[in-house]
């Protein structure tokens, strides 16, 4: 699948990741999986990684709920999850796969291991526990 | 009953558990949905017992996490 991101948006979730270093940076995103096939990120939610380490992310409940409720009154579709690396490359972790647990989701990793090279890709993560695949999709800052 | 599920009204059952509604409304992979009623969250272990009232509003999120 062909993803794509707004400039104004990447550079919105690299601010942020960049600002909450050493911790994991993390949030959701939302849009809409247009007719050509393209799925095409509207939407970014910066949210709190509640665990608060440079190891682990979980997504603050409360501020997902609150972004459902908003993508749902601006008519855009749970598309997925973000979430940065910050010393690590820009590939879903053996926890990162167990739990990708929505075969429909797009996650997306940003790695800042290298500070002046941020890296955003893409991935599909599908399959049952202890033998998830991975696709890295093609994504496209526009 | 009226209830809210996902932002959706329906009509359901008197007396449901919110383990009921989630088989009912067929919830994928249930053993990592986190419930909210009325924007409070549901301890887990609670569904099989929390009975729903008319007019809840009712929230599957599921649990975002990962590591590096």
């Amino acid at each position: 699948m062909r993803v794509t991101i707004k400039k104004e948006d990447y550079e919105r979730m690299l601010e942020y990741a960049l600002s909450k270093r050493p911790e994991e940076a993390c949030g959701l995103i939302a849009g809409e999986d247009s007719e050509d096939g393209v799925r095409k990120i509207r939407k970014v939610y910066l949210l709190t990684n509640i665990d608060h380490t440079n190891e682990h992310f979980s997504i603050d409940p409360k501020e997902q709920l609150a972004s459902i409720k908003d993508m749902r009154a601006n008519g855009l579709k749970p598309l997925g999850n973000w979430h940065s690396h910050p010393e690590s490359p820009s590939r879903p972790s053996e926890e990162d796969k167990r739990l990708a647990n929505d075969s429909k989701a797009s996650y997306l990793i940003l790695s800042l291991m290298e500070e002046d090279k941020p890296v955003l890709n893409a991935f599909h993560v599908e399959g049952e526990q202890g033998s998830r695949t991975v696709r890295k999709e093609e994504l496209e800052i526009i | 009953m009226k209830i809210t599920v996902a932002g959706e009204k329906k009509e359901v059952a008197e007396n449901l558990t919110v383990a009921q509604l989630i088989e009912q409304e067929n919830v994928e992979t249930p053993q990592y949905v986190t419930v909210s009623i009325n924007e409070e969250f549901l301890e887990s272990g609670t569904f099989d017992t929390h009975v729903l009232k008319e007019g809840d509003e009712v929230e599957f999120l599921y649990f975002m996490g990962g590591g590096r």
